[in-house]
């Protein structure tokens, strides 16, 4: 009999710890859906930032109080697998997304988001299509059009080119929009923009593109365009000698992380980027060693602008009061208020946000020398 | 005129690296008699496998091309015996699609191996460049590598198909099946040896696209794969010098098209010109007309 | 009264669909259905239709296409803009401006089909195929350069050049957004049954039987005084039409499309439920495409693994069901049914 007992208050105490353990998690705990490409051609975004995201989780989780749970899912740059994820993290009980990574499944999401009432907070999808007409998108990363003119004005003010070339992916929303508004902006700068060529996400040879700018006489290519291909636009215009100013936007960032890159082809490339990954902050540092512990890689702006999206998300959930029970609709009305008033000091700098949801922040130019950023102030 | 030229080259080169890929292709289809679509794939592993001998196990450039072709031409067997083999009586399409699955199956475990961040392939087979027109116009050592490749491979496979009796095998093979095992040819050995050699041809392929192009992403070889699926097609699917042909028109189209018409037509003006092509000559360039039996 | 065979087995076709679709409607307004699957509801219409009206292609015609998806994308994009700019005649009510955008979209697919089945239709075998898959290309590369506007009822196009006055409907790579969504899952559902019934009628009509004459043997047909071309283009014609159709559905139920969609690889998949569902059997093409469509969803909970084991699935699937020995096994295993799954269609 005194086996019995002593065997039922154990299974007793056991139920109550877990049932303790799992109150206390339920109550604490944030479920945020992480959505982005793991798979398929964009997966270098969406695992930056899933990795970069999952930093900023454990790093929160390590302090106490307030834990953070994230449900990732895939999204293959697909806006219909993108819904998909989207219904799925919310059938998981997500509270708010940090998502999506790219942006034309961010609009998509978008639209059914504000139709459901959830919250997003983007860290890399940079169109302003994505918080068009949505109250509730939010951004991390600049607009395009914001670094559209930003480069047009920053190539003008340091009378770095008067003849410019440009080569954008004419089969991306980033690059196009980009595109779009620095030859909007140029014109009334007086940049002169001699030679225009696109390519697309199949491409691959540049030579074409880079011939045109050369034979137009170019003395700056302005590449509105992520790191891998321009690490082959690199590449073919040093076969060619030709060596124009480069400058790059903040899809340029990770161009020397690529494992085996010659660092030498982007010597004195310009580009605005809002993170560098050698900055000398603790924040920066510890940041930049857990993800290469996790990844084996050095970090873009992808992932710091996840990493920054989750703090920013977590520190508005403090202020408005949300804990593990509040549903996701009370969440959204919540987060909403929170971030017209919200300031986050994160990696990629120190950010507001204005009613559109678009990010106030200041991009830095820097310029590559000797295989690392430099703060450029000419 | 140098500027023409220089895109000529450009085509030329950019092409050669289209036929080397389209000969392993044209390879298996004309004794398989299947479009392998997993063959850009293999590409890209052999790309790969060459990427990891020079960079972690410091390997002498040809050692790491040996590398990848043996790794290929397992992989190419395997592949063949697990896959292809056990629907050699299906219908033309099941294989197809096992093909496709092959192909998903072959770059999602090289996201979950290599990561998703591409590497930059070295350029180990640079070892200079010819600069003519005060360097306007430029070829450089992976083009004439690229193209002395393609003709050695184009020259051996001739003479292997021809003279060699497993090559007399394989044609007869590709011919007719059943009178070749009637007249005791083994016929699932001959398509493995098939596989086999389109894969280390894949292997070399996919060494010398990204010393041309460096950049070596899991999604590497599926669209250089189409290409040079179309410019196997182009040439006449099944025909060696075919595929040579094919897949320099191909890039030189595809070149001259960008410069001269269109940067965001280049892909459309492509695929226009072999609709055209075929139109006139339905079995490609190089292509035997079949003619049906009643 | 005495029905035909065929007429009874349709009958039993459109029965099955309608209690498939009672049961889907009924677990969503209880609320039964989780929302991820209820999410999926109009793509599994969409990709039913598209593998269907394949089908009609691959299994029925006997000529294997490529480039099934750039007809769906010339359907999604019409649809946007028929449905927009009927919006500006007053048109509200979102059923009759679904379905008018529904037809306009079948239209322009089938006159795109007809343009394109002329000289296709001319090649054989692989080399149809791969003409298929150039055509395919073609269309997604000029969508990628077309810039469509409204001002007003007025329509404005242009190629390469985004500054277009009025709103921006189609904005080239970018695609179209802020679409209205107007589709629903039962006009999906109504389009599956539209669908069927096209492609069985057609299959048991005395054209159908031409068209699978020719398929079997061409020169036979041609020998029996068939017109091989005309055959093989209505079939080729009608499957455009209705894969303009799904897509129509599929861009009005998305809040954005671009032309990226519909690339190659939508082509293949849709092949993949066509194949993996029996060449020429419509009943596996219907549960082939729900299924995979689900099924990458399903295997969320394997997170990085998640499509390598779709791609083991896929090839595992194809050899159960098309190598003899494990065929053979797989019969033993499962006690046979009656043949009509197997019979149907494929006879």
């Amino acid at each position: 009999m005194k086996f019995t007992k002593a065997l039922a208050a154990m299974i007793l105490a056991i139920v109550m710890v877990v049932g303790l353990a799992s109150a206390a998690m339920a109550e604490d705990t944030l479920k945020i859906g992480v959505i982005g490409p793991f798979t398929g051609a964009a997966a270098i975004y969406g695992n930056a930032c899933k990795y970069g995201a999952q930093v900023a989780a454990e790093q929160i989780n390590a302090q106490g109080g307030v834990q953070i749970e994230l449900l990732n899912e895939d999204d293959e740059h697909d806006p219909e697998k993108s819904l998909n994820a989207y219904n799925n993290v919310l059938d998981n009980g997500a509270q708010m997304i940090a998502g999506t990574t790219t942006t034309t499944p961010c609009i998509a999401v978008g639209a059914q988001a504000n139709e459901d009432r959830v919250f997003m907070l983007t860290p890399s999808a940079s169109s302003p299509d994505v918080t068009a007409n949505k109250d509730n998108v939010f951004q991390v990363c600049f607009t395009d059009p914001a670094q559209g003119t930003a480069s047009a004005q920053y190539i003008k003010e340091h009378d770095l080119a008067t003849k410019i070339a440009i080569i954008y992916n004419n089969a991306d929303a980033y690059s196009t929009g980009i595109y779009q508004t620095f030859v909007d902006e140029a014109p009334a700068l007086g940049l002169e923009i001699v030679s225009t060529t696109t390519f697309t996400d199949e491409t691959t040879d540049f030579s074409v593109q880079v011939s045109d700018a050369k034979d137009a006489g170019a003395d700056l290519v302005f590449l509105p365009i992520y790191y891998t291909p321009a690490s082959m636009i690199l590449q073919t215009a040093k076969t060619m000698d030709y060596a124009p100013v480069f400058f790059g936007v903040d899809g340029m960032d990770g161009i020397l992380t690529m494992e085996g890159f010659d660092a030498s082809l982007a010597e004195g490339v310009f580009m605005l980027t809002p993170f560098s990954a050698d900055a000398e902050d603790e924040a920066t540092k510890a940041f930049v060693a857990r993800y290469q512990e996790i990844t084996g890689e050095i970090p873009n702006q992808f992932a710091a602008d996840a990493y920054d999206a989750v703090n920013a998300l977590y520190a508005a959930s403090l202020n408005a009061g949300i804990t593990g029970d509040t549903s996701a609709e009370d969440a959204c009305e919540l987060l909403i208020e929170q971030f017209k008033t919200l300031q986050v000091e994160g990696l990629t700098g120190s950010m507001t946000w204005d009613e559109t949801g678009a990010v106030t922040k200041t991009p830095t130019a820097v310029i590559i020398k000797d295989g690392a950023y430099v703060g450029f102030n000419g | 005129m140098v500027s023409f030229l220089r895109f000529l080259i450009n085509g030329i080169s950019l092409g050669s690296v289209y036929a080397i890929i389209a000969l392993g292709y044209t390879m298996v289809y004309g004794i398989a008699k299947m479009l392998n679509f997993a063959h850009g794939d293999v590409i890209m592993v052999g790309a790969y496998i060459a990427f990891c001998a020079m960079q972690y196990l410091n390997l002498p450039p040809l050692l790491s091309v040996l590398c990848a072709m043996v790794v290929c031409t397992c992989l190419g067997v395997i592949i063949e015996g697990l896959a292809y083999r056990p629907l050699r009586q299906a219908p033309k399409l099941a294989v197809l699609i096992t093909a496709i699955g092959v192909s998903y199956f072959l770059q999602n475990t090289a996201l979950l191996i290599w990561s998703s961040n591409p590497k930059v392939f070295p350029s180990v087979f640079s070892v200079g460049q010819i600069k003519l027109f005060d360097g306007n116009l430029v070829i450089s050592s992976e083009t004439i590598l690229t193209i002395a490749a393609n003709i050695v491979i184009m020259v051996a496979l001739t003479l292997f198909t021809g003279r060699t009796k497993m090559g007399k095998a394989m044609r007869a093979v590709s011919e007719d099946k059943g009178a070749a095992e009637l007249m005791g040819i083994n016929v699932n050995r001959t398509i493995s040896l098939t596989f086999a050699i389109g894969s280390a041809l894949a292997a070399v392929a996919g060494v010398l696209l990204c010393s041309a192009y460096p950049t070596l992403q899991p999604t590497t070889g599926s669209m250089p794969g189409i290409k040079a699926f179309t410019a196997a097609v182009f040439g006449g699917i099944g025909s060696i010098p075919g595929a040579m042909i094919g897949g320099l028109l191909l890039g030189i189209i595809e070149i001259l098209g960008k410069a001269y018409i269109s940067t965001e037509l280049g892909d459309a003006l492509v695929f226009a010109v072999l609709i055209i092509v075929l139109l006139f000559k339905p079995a490609g360039l190089l292509g035997k007309p079949v003619n049906e039996k009643v | 009264m005495k029905l035909k065979k065929s007429t009874v087995n349709n009958l039993i076709s459109f029965g099955i669909v309608i209690i498939a679709f009672i049961v889907c409607q009924s677990m969503i307004s209880t609320g039964v259905m989780k929302r991820s699957l209820r999410g999926q509801m109009i793509p599994i219409c969409v990709y039913i239709v598209m593998a269907v009206s394949l089908n009609l292609v691959v299994g029925i015609s006997g000529e294997l296409s490529l480039g099934h998806a750039g007809f769906m994308s010339i359907g999604a994009f019409s649809g946007i803009i028929a449905s927009a700019w009927l919006r500006t005649f007053g048109l509200e009510n979102e059923l009759i401006r679904l379905i008018l955008s529904m037809v306009a979209a079948g239209v322009m697919a089938g006159v795109f089909g007809a343009l394109i089945g002329i000289p296709v239709l001319r090649l054989r075998g692989d080399y149809l195929a791969i003409v298929t898959l150039a055509f395919g290309e073609i269309i997604r590369n000029v969508l990628n350069c077309l810039y469509f506007s409204l001002e007003g009822r007025r329509l404005h196009v242009s190629f390469n050049n985004p500054n277009i006055p009025g709103t921006i409907l189609l904005n080239g790579p970018n695609g179209a957004k802020d679409v209205q969504k107007i589709a629903t899952f039962p006009a999906g559902f109504v389009l599956i049954l539209f669908t069927l019934f096209v492609v069985m009628n057609l299959i048991n009509s005395r054209s159908g039987r031409a068209i699978m004459a020719a398929r079997d043997n061409r020169i036979a047909a041609e020998a029996m005084g068939i017109n091989v071309t005309k055959y093989k283009m209505m079939a080729f014609v009608t499957a455009a039409v209705l894969a303009g159709m799904a897509g129509a559905l599929y861009g009005l139920s998305m809040a954005t499309v671009t032309a990226s969609k519909f690339k190659f690889d939508t082509s293949i998949l849709v092949l993949v439920f066509v194949v993996l569902g029996g060449i020429g059997n419509i009943w596996g093409s219907i549960i082939a495409a729900a299924l995979l469509t689900v099924l990458p969803e399903l295997l969320r909970a394997f997170a990085d693994y998640r499509m390598l084991i779709y791609a083991i699935v896929l090839i595992l699937v194809m050899l159960v069901t098309n190598n003899p020995t494990m065929r053979a096994l797989l019969g033993k295993l499962v006690p046979r049914r009656n043949g009509r799954q197997k019979g149907g269609a494929a006879a």
